[in-house]
C-alpha cells in the first residue's frame, strides 16, 4: 500500500497513571495508518512514537487479538468496540476516514475501576461467574456424550449465547451500569442444558445479588448493551434472566 | 450494601490496589435483588395501564353529551349498591391506584439512584446506539407524567379548578370549560405525548421483566403490542379535548 492511501488522525485518549490519580483527555496525532491495521495496531504505532520519545506508552488490554479472548475493550468515539460489531482488536482502521478525530475513553462503570489510562478492573464479573456460572459435577473420565439427550434448539441457543466473551460492552454501553446481558447470557447458557438445572434457582439468585453487590446497575431494557455487543447477544437473555428469578422467587429463594 | 472502589494495600510495600470489592455475597434472596424492583415497577404498571383504559372509555363518553356522561360520573359513585357503600368501588379503584403509585415511584427512584452510583465518571464522547427516544425518556417523562396526575386531581377531583370562573359540580360542563381553554388543553396533550413515550417502552420494558419474550418473535410481538397501547392510550386521551377546543364537543 502506498503511502498516499495512509491516514493521518488526532487521538484524544484518557490517561490515567494509576488508579488512585486523577485523570484527563490528551491530544495524540499519528501518521502514516494503514486502513488495513487493527484498532490496537495504530495504538501500537502511536505507542512507538511515545517510546521513541521518551514518553509514558498508553496502557490498553489485550491478549489473543483475533476476537476470542474478550480482554480488549475500548469506548471509541462513544460506541464501545467502535463503530462495528466486533472486538476493539477486530476493529480496521478502514472503518475511519483520513483526518479524522477519535476518542478514546475506558469502559466507564463503578465496578470496573481504571487500573491505568485504557485499562479497567472487570474481576466483578469473576465473582458473578464464582456465584454460579458453573455447574457442580463429579469429576473423572467424560460421560458419554448421547448419555444425556439435548433437544436440538435448546443446544443451538446454549451454544449461541455460550459466545459470550465477557468483554464488559454490554456494562461500557449501558446507560444503567447493567450487567444484565452478560449474566443473561450465563443464565441461558445453563439454563438451556440438563446439567444446569440443578443449581438452576440458587444460580440466578446468588448471581444477581453479587451483580448489585459489586455496584451495577439496575437493567431498563433499553438495548444499547446488545447493539454493542460483539457477540451479538440478543436481549431476549434479559428476558431468560428475569423469568428464571420470577421461578426462584417464586420457589422461595 | 458497598459500592465502588477502595484501597487495599498489596503484598509488596508501598503498593496500593484497587479493587471494586472483594467480598462474596452470602445468604443472597431473589426478593431483594434489582430484578425484584423491575419486578414491582411491572406490576404497578400494568395496574395503571388497566386503569386509563377504563378512564378514557369514561372521556370518550363526552361523545354521547351532557347527559350521559353525567350519568356516567355519577354512576362510578353508585357501582356496585348496595352490596358496596357509596363510592365504595371508587375508593377501592382510589387505594389500589395509590399503592400502584407509590411502588412504581419507589421502584424508579430506587434504580435510579443506583444507575448514578454506577457511572460516577461520565464519558466524555458516548452515543446511544440502539436505543429508542422513549427509552431515554422514562424517568424525566415519569416525572412529567407524576406532575400532571397532581395537577389534574386539582383540577377535576381534589380542587376542582374552573379557569373559567364557571360551576364545579357538573363534571361535563367542567370538561368544557376546561378545554375551551387553549393553554389546559396544551398541557392535557404535552402529558399524553409524554404518557404514550412512557407506555411505548413501558408496555415492552413490561413484558421484558416479566419474562415474556424469550425470542426474536416475542420480542417483536411485544414491541408492537406496546406501541399500539400506546397510540391507542395517546391518541384516545387527546380526542376530547381537541374536539373540545373545535366546538364539536360543547355546553
Amino acid at each position: 500500500m502506498s503511502s498516499n492511501s495512509n491516514m493521518s488522525l488526532t487521538l484524544k485518549i484518557w490517561r490515567q497513571p494509576d488508579a488512585v490519580s486523577a485523570g484527563a483527555m490528551h491530544t495524540y496525532q499519528v501518521t502514516d495508518v494503514s486502513p488495513d491495521m487493527s484498532f490496537l495496531e495504530m495504538l501500537d504505532v502511536l505507542n512507538e512514537d511515545l517510546n521513541a520519545k521518551g514518553e509514558d506508552p498508553i496502557a490498553f488490554d489485550s491478549d489473543c487479538r483475533e476476537g476470542i479472548c474478550g480482554m480488549c475493550g475500548l469506548m471509541i468515539n462513544g460506541d464501545a468496540h467502535g463503530p462495528e460489531v466486533t472486538t476493539t482488536c477486530q476493529l480496521h482502521m478502514r472503518s475511519f476516514t483520513d483526518g479524522e478525530t477519535i476518542t478514546i475513553e475506558p469502559w466507564r462503570a463503578t465496578a470496573f475501576p481504571v487500573i491505568k489510562d485504557l485499562v479497567v478492573d472487570r474481576s466483578s464479573f469473576d465473582r458473578i461467574i464464582q456465584q454460579g456460572g458453573y455447574i457442580s459435577v463429579n469429576t473423572g473420565s467424560a460421560p458419554e456424550a448421547h448419555s444425556v439427550p439435548v433437544p436440538r434448539d435448546d443446544a443451538m441457543r446454549a451454544f449461541s449465547v455460550a459466545t459470550c466473551i465477557g468483554c464488559g460492552a454490554c456494562v461500557a454501553a449501558c446507560p444503567n451500569g447493567s450487567a444484565s446481558l452478560f449474566m443473561g447470557a450465563k443464565i441461558t447458557h445453563l439454563g438451556e442444558l440438563p446439567q444446569g438445572q440443578p443449581e438452576r434457582d440458587s444460580r440466578v439468585v446468588n448471581m444477581v445479588a453479587q451483580h448489585d453487590h459489586e455496584g451495577f446497575g439496575g437493567c431498563t431494557n433499553i438495548g444499547e448493551c446488545t447493539a454493542a455487543c460483539p457477540k451479538e447477544i440478543p436481549l431476549d437473555v434479559i428476558s431468560q434472566l428475569n423469568k428464571d428469578l420470577r421461578t426462584a422467587l417464586k420457589h422461595g429463594f | 450494601m458497598s459500592h465502588g472502589p477502595r484501597l487495599l494495600h498489596g503484598p509488596e510495600r508501598g503498593t496500593v490496589l484497587l479493587v471494586s470489592t472483594t467480598s462474596l455475597v452470602k445468604g443472597a434472596r431473589a426478593s431483594r435483588s434489582t430484578i425484584a424492583l423491575k419486578l414491582l415497577m411491572a406490576i404497578s404498571g400494568l395496574i395503571f395501564i388497566g386503569f386509563v383504559l377504563m378512564h378514557m372509555y369514561g372521556n370518550l363518553k363526552a361523545f354521547a353529551g351532557h347527559d350521559a356522561f353525567n350519568e356516567y360520573a355519577h354512576h362510578l359513585r353508585t357501582f356496585g349498591e348496595p352490596m358496596l357503600p357509596h363510592e365504595g368501588l371508587l375508593w377501592i379503584i382510589r387505594v389500589t391506584l395509590l399503592g400502584a403509585l407509590i411502588v412504581h415511584v419507589y421502584a424508579a427512584v430506587a434504580l435510579w439512584r443506583r444507575a448514578q452510583r454506577a457511572r460516577t465518571t461520565p464519558y466524555a464522547v458516548k452515543k446511544h446506539t440502539g436505543a429508542t427516544f422513549a427509552s431515554r425518556l422514562m424517568r424525566w417523562g415519569g416525572v412529567t407524567l407524576l406532575l400532571f396526575i397532581i395537577w389534574h386531581l386539582l383540577n377535576f377531583t381534589i380542587g376542582k379548578v374552573n379557569v373559567s370562573g364557571g360551576p364545579t359540580n357538573d363534571p361535563y360542563n367542567l370538561l368544557v370549560d376546561t378545554f375551551d381553554t387553549w393553554w389546559l388543553t396544551v398541557i392535557y396533550l404535552v402529558a399524553m405525548a409524554a404518557l404514550g413515550a412512557h407506555l411505548h417502552h413501558g408496555v415492552w420494558s413490561a413484558a421484558q421483566t416479566l419474562g415474556l419474550t424469550g425470542n426474536a418473535k416475542a420480542r417483536a410481538t411485544w414491541k408492537k403490542i406496546a406501541f399500539v397501547t400506546a397510540l391507542i392510550i395517546s391518541v384516545g386521551f387527546s380526542l376530547v379535548p381537541i374536539f373540545v377546543l373545535a366546538g364539536v364537543i360543547s355546553k
